[in-house]
């Protein structure tokens, strides 16, 4: 019985490990994450189709927030940059919008303020598998595209951040303009009635409503209009994305 | 007298129903060891829509005992077992435990890799929705569907003998071996209908994107992390399904099943045991022209 059962074990241990093993040669193949990863345009077609551009993430009641939101990633950014603006409770601060368009600005959170601003509840959900809800306070994407003159040639808004993910490498995400101008694409500056905590991406972050976590990006101190990410970073959009996660960050 | 040939072979699975049960193979298997990385990201399951501490269901944790070790454990409500070696605390692809929810030998990438993971998950996620979406537009206009998968009513009827069949291990020879049982037509159907529609809807559920129309259907199972929950326990039903399905398969002939789900050839004991039907023999014969 103890050999039926220890040959059993090793006999179902041994196949998945095969299995494990061929399936590790492919995931370091040069082929084999490029055809694996081709669901990730077909994801993104389909989901567009089924899930129109105009649709809104649902948004929740002040019963749903979390206790804690969470604070994942960066949750301190050490460059002088910041560590300066933190020390003057962010008074100083103003976000950098340039790239395509036709005045560039220097922003404060006053200046965003005055724009159109909104407030919403929303889910936000990690790549890794957790979700919390909090209420987010911002400024329209669109708004501020509006306000500095967006170039309609333009196809992606690009993120940059004050933290360093690794030397010289800071983070940045970018959307593409449907996803920029969507109602509930924010510049969030206040979480849960409070001004945006340090943890949580001081004193501007981006809220989008239907991507995952790592679209968030936290502690902006730029944002780019361009008509391609090609030349930024390692070309993928984003710093998960030049780690070989999906830019399409829906599912 | 004509001899009676006492074995015969009928056409019994035709070559798409082959072709996709074994890609369907391929799609779980790589949807299971993918899934499993991809949870191994964040070792725990919620109900709701939030993953508060505190209130997880179960938790794949790990901790160091007094002497320094690693130790894993499986939390599930307020139950804690000492998992170490499988759950929590595993050998890592170099060999030296690590602190990993599912073990490497389970999980696509062996070591913990999330992005690879959701590549080779969404990958084989089209895979298996399309194959089933095939499956069940074939076996529709073949009526397989119709005529194997669905009971008839004195299907029904011999539920408890087929019941007590299934306990005994006793199963039939002949041409009843052709035809699905009552047990086997509600598996099937449960598997297809329930298990693998509902985990691709427990996955697009969890889809921050498609939870813009989906929201209704989201709240309806509880939340997000609910939707979460289901799809990791219908996994795991998929799993005990292929259990037995193998069990079964073993015991009531290995080579005989493989082969018929290989070359559509399955060999039946004509005559043995239950008298000869002409009529029955014609429908076996109209089976294997279809």
């Amino acid at each position: 019985m103890t050999d039926r059962r220890s040959f059993l074990r090793i006999a179902i241990m041994g196949t998945a490990s095969l299995i494990v093993a061929g399936c590790d040669r492919i995931s370091q193949s040069s082929w084999g994450p490029k055809v694996l990863g081709k669901a990730e345009g077909l994801n993104r077609r389909v989901q567009a189709l089924l899930a129109p551009s105009s649709a809104m993430a649902k948004e929740y009641t002040e019963a749903d927030i979390s206790s804690v939101f969470h604070p994942n990633g960066t949750t301190m950014p050490n460059t002088p940059a910041y560590q300066t603006l933190m020390a003057n409770q962010f008074r100083d601060y103003k976000l950098q919008v340039d790239g395509m368009v036709s005045h560039p600005a220097m922003l404060s959170i006053d200046d965003l303020k005055k724009l159109d601003t909104r407030t919403q509840i929303t889910r936000h959900d990690c790549v890794e598998g957790w979700s919390a809800i909090g209420k987010w306070q911002g400024t329209l994407l669109s708004a501020v595209l509006d306000h500095v003159g967006a170039d309609p040639q333009a196809r992606f808004v690009v993120f940059h951040c004050f933290d360093e993910m690794d030397v010289d490498t800071p983070y940045y995400e970018s959307v593409d303009i449907d996803e920029a101008r969507h109602p509930q694409t924010l510049l969030a500056f206040g979480l849960n009635d409070k001004p945006l905590p340090v943890p949580n991406g001081a004193p501007l972050r981006l809220r989008v409503g239907r991507q995952l976590g790592y679209k968030q990006a936290k502690y902006l101190s730029r944002i780019e209009v361009v008509k391609s990410f090609d030349a930024i970073g390692d070309g993928k959009g984003g710093y998960w994305e030049d780690q070989g996660y999906e830019w399409y960050a829906g599912i | 007298m004509s001899p009676q040939p006492s074995r015969r072979l009928v056409y019994r699975h035709t070559l798409p129903i082959r072709i996709m049960h074994w890609i369907n193979v391929i799609a779980l298997s790589l949807m299971l060891f993918s899934g499993l990385q991809i949870f191994n990201a964040h070792p725990s399951l919620y109900w709701g829509n939030r993953s508060d501490k505190g209130k997880e269901l179960l938790t794949l944790d790990a901790h160091q005992d007094s002497a320094g070790n690693l130790v894993g454990t499986t939390r599930i409500g307020s139950l804690e077992f000492t998992t170490t070696g499988v759950l929590g605390v595993s050998k890592g692809s170099d060999g030296t435990p690590e602190v990993r929810g599912f073990p490497s030998w389970l999980t696509v990438p062996g070591a913990g890799w999330l992005a690879m993971g959701r590549r080779w998950h969404f990958f084989f996620a089209w895979v298996f929705v399309l194959n089933g979406l095939c499956y069940v537009g074939y076996s529709l206009a073949r009526r397989h569907l119709q005529r194997d998968l669905w009971p008839t009513r004195s299907d029904w009827r011999g539920i408890g003998h087929s019941i007590l069949d299934h306990i005994r291990f006793k199963h039939p020879h002949g041409e009843e071996a052709l035809r699905y049982n009552i047990l086997q037509r509600l598996a099937y159907l449960i598997v297809i209908f329930v298990f693998g529609v509902g985990i691709v809807l427990m996955g697009l559920a969890m889809s921050p994107r498609m939870d813009a129309v989906l929201s209704p259907l989201v709240e309806a199972v509880g939340g997000r992390q609910s939707a979460r929950t289901i799809h990791f326990i219908i996994a795991w039903a998929f799993v005990a399904f292929v259990l037995i399905h193998l069990f079964e398969v073993l015991i009531s002939g290995v080579f005989n099943q493989l082969r018929g789900m290989i070359t559509g050839y399955y060999k039946v004991d004509a005559g043995k045991g239950h008298t000869s039907d002409p009529d029955e023999t014609i429908s076996a014969e109209e089976r294997s022209h279809d």
